[in-house]
């Protein structure tokens, strides 16, 4: 693949106007499938299986089967519609989508079509530096999601090339809710910002809701970024491309950013840039061209004869509304003066995406100046370092117990960073990392006295300062026995055992 | 007027690989078939509405209760190719919807 | 009288009394089946389990477990029902082989009553036809005259109780595939309200319209069988939650009374006119002279757009069997073809259903993803799906007026096997008098009203009732079906020729 030309990022800004969309897919949480009674693998309890266990021959399309829709992810997607701002629907229906693909058992997936059950919506969304925007929502339907394609043979992994492909179909019949915005105007040179801000947004209400595990790296959430650059002045849409597999909140920028160069520079050097769908690869960088759209795209969308509309009553709907957590900007307020913080203390966990993990690692017992230490601090820049986003590489309860060691002693902050490092590497909790890697503070007194009568005995004259009241000639001594503790030893308490033995 | 283009194109949406021959056929077929029922958009005006259930129900739901899933063996019985865990098929040219 | 002779629920009674065993019973069904089926040719696959499942029977009946009236009765199965122990393959290539890892709700109920699974019967493939000629495994030869069709979809169910191979069947009908068999062969078969019974585990050609249904000799045997099949069912979001009377009470008080006084009879007028053979028309007009002396009240009504019921139907059934028939591509069962020098799995499903569906799937595959494609939706599947609520208002308008409606449930006697194969216009105008009620939804019934003077072939009535009336289809049909069994003197499938054994093809016949 020849390295495409990219323009750079403010002129490409000065010359177009990014035009955005997203469709973002939620896999919920229930227990079972969409359409079948089958494990939801989406569902905690049901994550890990071996190929083909979670299913019944709903999932499988087998001939005579038939879906029954679950009566709770007709209730999740009303929150959900609620928290997005949407009119829910009095009576919404299902449809088939009709297209052939492997991954897809029936050849048809249920879907929502022309009556879904929660539109025109509105999520307010923050930037950096504060301020505020409004993402309009077309729609949020509900579907089932698809199997899971391994291509075996050829380029690793890679469909193109590959000798044959493995189909696994736990993951089909997941339930999901597909939100679709409307077109979105003015994000200008904060587009790719934009982007991230918002996919957190959907984060952060599908987590406060409970309907979601949400993780982004297992596809619980996954987000299709539409783009398209107009040229300044001339009030023409341009041409969209439409960005898949983008899986972390990171990448969701990147990509974006990407785009933004990628089509201004084709666009500047007089090309067209062609509808299709383009994957972005976390890996280069760069995202590369998928399957071209066209309106030979002909689904054949029907209503599905299978299943009923579903009309919810109105109590049902404010019973749900009544039970909605907080919206967004009302629950900031309340952290930021529960906690205590600084705006700007503040505005570093919300930019960094981590307002969810450092309020879990809060409710988990931590302080909150300690949560949002380590999350935006050291789990951030191994993160960063990883390229992964930082709440998949530890659990809110494992910093919060990471603290208390601190608090009680066991650990300082440096070695806890060691333990942190332990506990990403998968070798266990905290305490199991302090244990197996032995990191704890050495707090027994008298392998401290032997070490500082050790390092006295060999610095004399070290020994001669002190007793003439030089007591900065310590630091030698207490270095040399830091030195020897491996670092596992709480320095102001060696200090303080210096000058005793110093000058007993 | 329905042409063997179309049918073609309708054969390649509906994934089965007619022969030319079949295609003719049908066309001619198709012609004749879609003549005599094409009078259904003659019938009903703008304000009658669409029936796609016969008996009208509605919220028809399940509790979110998991139960019974299918034996690995069951699951590939009627496989024609599988690895013992997954099905197989031969190579995928176009990509995901 | 022999076991074969005998009503489903004689049989049921003398079981129950212990005069009978049910292993007595089905060997003699299984004796027969081996005798005529090589020409009759109703059964795709014959169970091997029928006579243990039936010694099961006994031994719980001897050990006192209380069981239903169909205990121990054998009943066919339409081979459009999935069954955990036999092949399923709806009458296709593409499941040649294929047995479903399990049942059928309905078949479900009929192994929880102790009936007795005899075998798959034959059908149009993925019961598109009138005919059951569409089977990739061959016609299905109607017993009244083996040169002529056993009627369709469900030709080997009708065909196997009207030639004695089984007392009871079920079928499936979409546009009429339970009712005109029965017409063709003599024999009774009812289409319950949509929702009455469940789909699931009917292989599925179009959703809306599916129900399967009781294939009889008689109108107890349907309602006895409608009894144990009917309910609901969690697994098909489309079944019906209603308490439903004893259909076979239904029956019986018909029967007993032989009575329609102050029953308002509606002909429709539309479902009796140009296109019908006149010994279709004088024997209706027979039937209806009778109910009238029996008291009722015989009275026409008009349903105009029932003229549009046949294109609207052609229609709304491609376009959703294109979309229920997509789930066979050669990944998780069925068929798979490789074309010759490979390809890419788009090329392998091309090929399969290339060669794995019949001309008249393929026919109606392609004609349905045009009703559905961009551009020509609303004109073709949106103004059919209007048509049908214009057919639903016909039929409340008449409801109105009479209690039920009837017509001849086909056109014509059973025509000779061929003789519409190569004009699908005119196979499809055969199911003009049973679509409009799987458009509605409403109940249907089809039982003998005599032989045709001119050919001597059995006749069908169909009766209509409103939606989830279909109790009265068994009052009305039941006093119908005696008042003409005694103006006959007789029953008139009685009158089916004997069938003699054919020796080559005694082996098990058709087995697939
Ligand atoms: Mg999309
Ligand atoms: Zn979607």
């Amino acid at each position: 693949m020849a390295k495409p030309e990219l323009m750079d990022y403010d002129k490409a800004i000065e010359l177009f106007e990014p035009v955005l969309g997203f469709e973002v897919h939620v896999e919920l949480n229930t227990r079972s499938k969409m359409f079948s009674d089958a494990p939801n693998p989406a569902h905690p309890d049901f994550h890990v299986a071996e190929a083909n266990t979670q299913i019944t021959p709903v999932d499988l399309g087998l001939p005579g089967s038939l879906p029954v829709v679950n009566e709770e992810a007709i209730k999740y997607s009303i929150s959900l519609g609620l928290a997005l701002g949407c009119s829910i629907a009095p009576s919404s229906r299902f449809a088939r989508k009709n297209y052939f693909y492997p991954d897809l058992a029936k050849n048809y997936q249920i879907s929502q079509f022309d009556e879904p059950i929660a539109f025109d919506g509105n999520v307010e969304v923050e930037l950096a530096d504060g301020r505020t925007f409004q993402i309009p929502i077309e729609r949020a339907h509900m579907e089932e999601d698809a199997g899971k394609l391994t291509h075996v043979g050829g380029a690793t992994g890679r469909i193109q090339g590959a000798e044959y492909s493995l189909v696994d179909y736990n993951r089909a019949g997941v339930p999901l809710v597909e939100i679709v915005t409307n077109i979105i105007y003015g994000a200008e040179g904060d587009a790719p910002e934009l982007a991230k801000a918002y996919v957190s947004a959907i984060r952060d209400i599908v987590v406060s809701l409970g309907i979601s595990e949400a993780r982004m790296e297992r596809g619980n959430l996954r987000c299709d970024a539409n783009i398209s650059l107009s040229p300044r002045g001339s009030g023409k849409l341009g041409t969209r491309t439409e960005t898949k597999n983008v899986n972390s909140l990171r990448s969701v920028e990147r990509a974006i950013r990407y785009e933004i160069q990628r089509q201004a520079a084709i666009l500047a050097g007089g090309g067209t840039i062609i509808q299709e769908t383009r994957h972005w690869h976390e890996d280069t960088g760069r995202t590369s061209a998928g399957r071209p759209k066209s309106d030979a795209d002909d689904y054949r969308y029907f209503p599905e004869p299978d299943l009923l509309p579903v009309e919810p009553s109105t109590q049902l709907i404010e019973e749900l509304r009544a039970a909605l957590p907080e919206p967004p900007a009302v629950r900031h307020r309340r952290l930021k003066e529960s906690w205590g913080f600084t705006d700007l203390e503040f505005q570093d966990v919300v930019n960094s995406g981590l307002l969810v993990e450092v309020e879990a690692t809060v409710t988990a017992g931590a302080s909150a100046q300690q949560a949002r230490k380590w999350w935006t601090g050291e789990i951030a820049r191994l993160a960063n370092a990883a390229g992964e986003d930082a709440a998949t590489l530890v659990s809110p309860q494992q910093v919060a117990n990471l603290v208390a060691l601190i608090d009680d002693g066991t650990l300082t902050d440096r070695l806890a960073r060691q333990v942190l490092e332990g506990v990403i590497a998968g070798e266990g909790t905290p305490a199991e990392v302090v244990e197996s890697r032995g990191l704890a503070v050495v707090s027994d007194d008298t392998a401290l006295i032997a070490a500082i009568d050790d390092a006295l005995a060999s610095q004399p004259d070290v020994l001669a300062k002190i007793r003439d009241g030089k007591v900065q000639a310590a630091g030698a001594v207490i270095g040399a026995v830091m030195k020897a503790m491996r670092g596992q030893a709480d320095a102001a308490r060696v200090r303080e055992l210096v000058l005793e033995r110093a000058n007993a | 007027m329905i042409t063997t283009e179309q049918v073609a194109h309708l054969a390649n949406l509906a994934r089965i690989a007619l022969t030319p021959a079949e295609i003719d056929k049908l066309t001619g077929e198709l012609g004749t078939i879609v003549d005599s029922i094409a009078k259904v958009s003659e019938v009903a005006g703008p304000d009658v509405p669409a029936t796609s259930h016969p008996i009208r129900l509605v919220n028809v739901s399940r509790p979110d209760v998991p139960g019974a899933t299918l034996s690995t063996e069951e699951a590939l019985a009627g496989a024609p190719e599988h690895d013992g865990a997954r099905f197989k098929v031969s190579a995928i040219l176009g990509e995901e919807q | 009288m022999t076991f074969t002779r005998m009503t489903a629920s004689e049989l049921g009674e003398k079981l129950a009394a212990k005069e009978i065993s049910s292993v007595e019973v089905t060997k003699a069904h299984l004796d027969r089946i081996e005798a005529v089926d090589g020409d009759i040719h109703a059964f795709l696959h014959v169970s091997a389990s029928a006579l243990s499942t039936a010694a099961d029977v006994d031994s719980r009946r001897l050990a006192g477990e209380a069981m239903g009236p169909l205990a121990g009765v054998p009943i066919a199965i339409k081979d459009v029902l999935c069954t955990h122990d036999m092949p399923s393959t709806a009458g296709s290539r593409m499941l040649e082989g294929w047995t479903p890892p399990y049942d059928a709700t309905v078949v479900r109920k009929l192994r929880e009553a102790h009936l007795v699974p005899l075998g798959k019967t034959n059908m149009d493939e993925f019961a598109m036809g009138s005919s059951t000629e569409h089977s990739a495994f061959g016609p299905t030869h109607n017993p009244w005259d083996l040169e002529r069709i056993p009627g369709g979809s469900g030709g080997g169910s009708a065909a196997a109780v009207a030639a004695f191979e089984a007392p009871l069947a079920l079928g499936s009908d979409t546009g009429g595939s339970i009712r005109q068999p029965a017409a063709v062969t003599g024999s009774v078969g009812v289409k319950p309200t949509y929702g009455g019974v469940s789909r699931y585990g009917a292989i599925a050609l179009a959703s809306s319209l599916d129900q399967v249904g009781p294939v009889t000799r008689t109108v107890l045997d349907a309602a006895l069988l409608h009894d144990v099949i009917g309910g609901h069912d969690p697994r098909d979001s489309t079944s019906l939650r209603d308490e439903w009377p004893v259909f076979a009470d239904a029956a019986r008080a018909g029967r007993d009374g032989r009575s329609l006084k102050g029953t308002r009879i509606g002909v429709v007028k539309e479902l009796n006119g140009e296109g019908f053979q006149a010994g279709v028309r004088s024997r209706f007009a027979e039937a209806l002279d009778i109910m009238s002396a029996a008291g009722a009240e015989i009275v026409e009504v008009s349903a105009p757009n029932f003229e549009y019921a046949i294109a609207a139907y052609y229609l709304i059934l491609p376009a959703e069997a294109s979309s229920n028939l997509a789930k066979f591509d050669s990944v998780r069962f069925g068929l798979r073809v490789n074309p010759a020098g490979g390809g890419t799995v788009e090329d392998v499903m091309a090929a399969t259903r290339e060669a794995g569906f019949g001309d008249e799937v393929k026919r109606r595959i392609i004609l349905g993803t045009y009703a559905l494609s961009a551009g020509y939706y609303d004109a073709y599947y949106g103004s059919a799906q209007k048509v049908r609520t214009l057919i639903q208002r016909d039929f409340d308008a008449a409801f109105e007026k009479v209690d039920v409606l009837v017509s001849p449930s086909a056109p014509t006697t059973a025509f000779k096997l061929g003789e519409k194969l190569d004009d699908p216009l005119a196979m499809y105008l055969n199911d003009i008098t049973t679509i409009p009620a799987n458009l509605a939804g409403v109940p249907g019934m089809g039982l003998p009203m005599g032989l045709a003077p001119e050919d001597g072939l059995p006749t069908g009535m169909q009766i209509m009732a409103p939606a989830r009336a279909d109790a009265r289809l068994y009052s009305v049909g039941g006093a119908l079906e005696a008042l003409l069994e005694d103006s006959w003197g007789h029953t008139m499938i009685s009158q089916a020729p004997a069938l003699e054994p054919t020796e080559m093809f005694a082996a098990r016949g058709g087995e697939v």
